[in-house]
């Protein structure tokens, strides 16, 4: 038994945060930021030079072939360097998607075009009810000669105005369905909906008589839903991943100042308020890191039993970002609050990653009906620790 | 990274699951709800600990010299797991086995440990820790017991609070001032003291809970033989903080256990319990609150593993425990909330009362979870350790 990253992992973990300290360097996420751009070509060029749109996909369609525990360190990397852009939902979203849900050689030439980056790719699921249970999906999806015709809103989608590809969750009837849609279809209309987080880009995407061809529509039910729960469960981990890095970011910025800034003549990290804040925001970095690792493990040792693991992930990464958020910018007291310091950034993207894929509550409602529900039997509410 | 365990891990789970099955007493009440501080039960409990020494199952991680079976901090770890799994009897000499032994045989002369380690092991001498004073607690380095040199004995008086085990224990570890001159962390040293000399008075503190987990000792004047320290005289107070890291080190394995129980029970009387006309299962608020729970126990479990992996490897218990201390006190604090606010009006009786849920257990629980972030280091000492150890801030104090 051993729970920490391995020496191969480690290095792994430093040759990204090179990476990303040569290529994302804060000053390029201001410019970024400043200039409303949350896509940039010259970053995505270097991620697929590096190899790492194929990240996870497998080797026979030019991936990388990484496990999750490694997914999740990449993530945790691009956390801390607040890397803008569409890797989250074309790696980790929609990429599992494609991987489940696709014939071979369909999935062969998708998971190419994006490993070789001709391609990015998103997955527009919420609607009004801004909800993120595949059952509360209902935009429809009517059969058509020759494949599925469109008409509905999606909101929040991510990255799909730099994407190729947009993966829709549709409803034919009872059965959730598919559709990969190219986004210069016609009967298309994307919306920048700008959020307080300028380094991620949501879209509102309307669909009026949009048709699909049945080639490019997964319509078995089943195994549309299966693929979606899995790409959800993947991406909300390396969404939580991401989370634990700008937490660290965001403790390891405020201890620094405390060292250095001085009231009454000391440093004001020797006074015990602040020293406590800094130690709460570890507690919560150094919880939320084992929450991850631990369901990214499970993702690739166990995944039927993954999703608990990856909703406490989540759900405490969601609270733990926020808090730790708010404890940085208290500690920095009124400098945290000024534009010029790039702790708000850190805060504001706590709260769109806190929103992004269930929040708190939503995934605390999921461990509950994982471990309430199952009545008749006995309660199982961790894992078997001991086995 | 990998959380499945090598077969040397499983084979030693195994044989100590088996062990256990096998021998743990006939009549033994797991739920734990005795007299905590009978006679009878310290009598039972020091048998089962003998018991479990004959067939070597004290002190695994000491080493095999001294009656140990040098196990890793892994199976340290299962070690521990079982026996919260099993609910087996506690050892008895707990204070000796995990934090003197470990002391002693990094610090103490050939004789000392010739002398004690073996009965540590075999409960034929009980330890008790002396520590706290009543005007020395977080401070710890105020402690003012002093002990004076007189020939070849140190003359000890003063008075230890807050002490485990106290009124059966044969012998106490305890930092004692030897210079009141010099600044207080270099006057200090580290006595073996014989409960049974004379002098020595033991009176029980009885808790908000009703219990009695905890005494005072005094001394007056009260011989204890110069061979009886441990180091250097005056160079007491790093062996204390290293005994204290010991204790926060492990401990948490065992926890870890006892709240999966209990939130499993918690759990399973959500489904009985009724709130706003349903079975409080099924209470948005109540699910949200169980779910939550569910969550921090895991997350201390796997903290704890990171710990013991990084432990494993260093070879030392680091100021980390104070995170993971934190992390259960407050816990435990919040689950016995949500256990009395599931329960409701029921959640307030104790063992005294007929319609107790669970023979009051609940009510016991939430009490003593109080003390929780007291004992062994309060919360605001472990964020100071935090704060200067680990973080790099500067001393506070």
């Amino acid at each position: 038994m051993e729970f920490e990253l391995n020496e191969t992992q480690r290095l792994f973990q430093r040759s990204a945060r090179e990476l990303f300290a040569q290529e994302c360097p804060p000053t390029l996420v201001r410019e970024m930021i400043e200039k409303n751009q949350p896509y940039s070509d010259a970053v995505w060029t270097k991620l697929v030079e590096q190899g790492w749109t194929g990240l996870i996909f497998g080797e026979e369609d030019g991936g990388l072939g990484l496990g999750m525990v490694e997914m999740a360190v990449a993530f945790e990397e691009m956390g801390r360097a607040l890397v803008p852009g569409a890797f989250l939902s074309t790696v980790a979203l929609a990429g599992p998607v494609i991987e489940k849900a696709c014939s071979p050689e369909y999935r062969s030439a998708r998971t190419q075009a994006i490993c070789e980056g001709r391609s990015k790719a998103t997955v527009a699921l919420l609607e009004e009810s801004a909800s993120w249970k595949p059952d509360d999906v209902k935009l429809a999806a009517n059969t058509s000669e020759g494949g599925v015709r469109l008409n509905g809103k999606k909101y929040f989608v991510n990255d799909a105005s730099v994407s190729d590809l947009i993966i829709t969750v549709a409803r034919a009837g009872s059965n959730l369905v598919l559709a990969f849609v190219d986004p210069r279809s016609p009967g298309i209309s994307i919306k920048a909906m700008p959020g307080m987080d300028a380094t991620r880009s949501l879209s509102a995407v309307e669909f009026n008589d949009v048709i699909v061809k049945e080639d490019d529509v997964v319509s078995d039910g089943a195994k549309a839903r299966d693929a979606l729960d899995h790409a959800l469960n993947v991406a909300t981990l390396a969404l939580s991943a991401e989370m634990v890095g700008g937490m660290e970011w965001l403790m390891e910025a405020s201890v620094e100042y405390a060292k250095t800034r001085k009231q009454f003549g000391k440093p004001i990290g020797q006074f015990q308020a602040v020293q406590h804040h800094c130690a709460n925001m570890l507690l919560m970095t150094e919880s939320a890191r084992s929450a991850v690792y631990y369901a990214a493990w499970m993702m690739g040792n166990n995944p039927e039993e993954a999703p608990l693991a990856v909703s406490m992930a989540k759900a405490y990464a969601s609270d733990g970002y926020r808090e730790v958020g708010n404890l940085a910018v208290q500690v920095h007291g009124g400098i945290g609050f000024t534009w010029d310091e790039s702790v708000h950034f850190y805060y504001k993207r706590a709260k769109a990653s806190e929103l992004m894929f269930g929040d708190a509550t939503y995934h605390r409602e999921r461990i509950a009906s994982l471990v309430i529900d199952p009545a008749g039997e006995p309660a199982k509410a961790v894992s078997e620790a001991a086995d | 990274m990998d959380l499945n365990p090598t077969p040397e891990e499983q084979r030693f789970r195994d044989e100590f699951r088996g062990w256990l099955q096998a021998n743990i007493p006939e009549g033994w009440d797991p739920s734990g709800f005795h007299d905590e501080d009978s006679r009878q039960r310290f009598e039972f409990l020091r048998a089962w600990q003998k018991k479990m020494y004959e067939a070597g199952w004290v002190g695994i991680h000491w080493p095999k010299e001294y009656g140990g079976r040098g196990a890793s901090l892994i199976e340290q770890t299962i070690f521990i797991e079982e026996m919260a799994r099993a609910a087996a009897p506690p050892i008895i000499n707990v204070l000796g086995v995990s934090l003197l032994g470990p002391t002693l045989i990094a610090y103490g002369t050939e004789a000392q440990k010739k002398r004690f380690l073996a009965k540590i092991i075999s409960a034929d001498e009980i330890w008790c820790q002396g520590y706290s004073e009543p005007n020395a607690g977080s401070d710890l380095a105020a402690l003012r017991s002093e002990a004076v040199l007189d020939g070849d004995n140190f003359i000890v008086n003063g008075q230890k609070t807050w002490t485990s085990y106290g009124h059966f224990a044969d012998w106490c570890f305890a930092v004692v001032r030897t210079d009141p001159d010099v600044p207080k962390h270099k006057g200090l040293t580290y006595l073996l003291i014989d409960m049974h000399s004379p002098g020595v008075t033991i009176r029980p503190l009885k808790q908000m809970t009703g219990d009695s987990e905890f005494n005072e000792v005094s001394f007056q004047n009260v011989k204890v033989p110069v061979e009886n320290v441990v180091g250097k005289v005056n160079g007491g107070w790093e062996i204390a903080i290293a005994t204290l890291m010991f204790e926060r080190g492990t401990l948490g394995a065992s926890l870890q256990i006892t709240f999966k129980r209990q939130i499993e029970r918690l759990i399973e009387l959500s489904r009985k319990i009724v709130r706003n006309g349903r079975p409080a299962s099924e209470d948005p608020i109540i699910r949200q609150r169980l779910a939550q729970i569910c969550t921090e126990i895991e997350i201390f479990r796997l903290n704890q593993l990171r710990t013991t992996t990084r432990m494993a490897k260093s070879g030392v218990p680091g100021p980390e425990g104070s995170i993971q201390k934190i992390f259960w006190s407050e816990m435990n604090q919040r689950m016995q909330q949500v256990a009395m606010e599931m329960l409701g009006p029921w959640g307030q009786l104790t063992k005294e009362s007929d319609y107790a849920i669970d023979h009051g257990q609940w009510a016991h629980a939430y009490l003593r979870s109080r003390g929780n972030t007291i004992e062994a280091g309060t919360s605001e000492i472990q964020r100071n350790i935090i704060g200067h150890f680990v973080l790099g801030l500067p001393k506070s104090y």
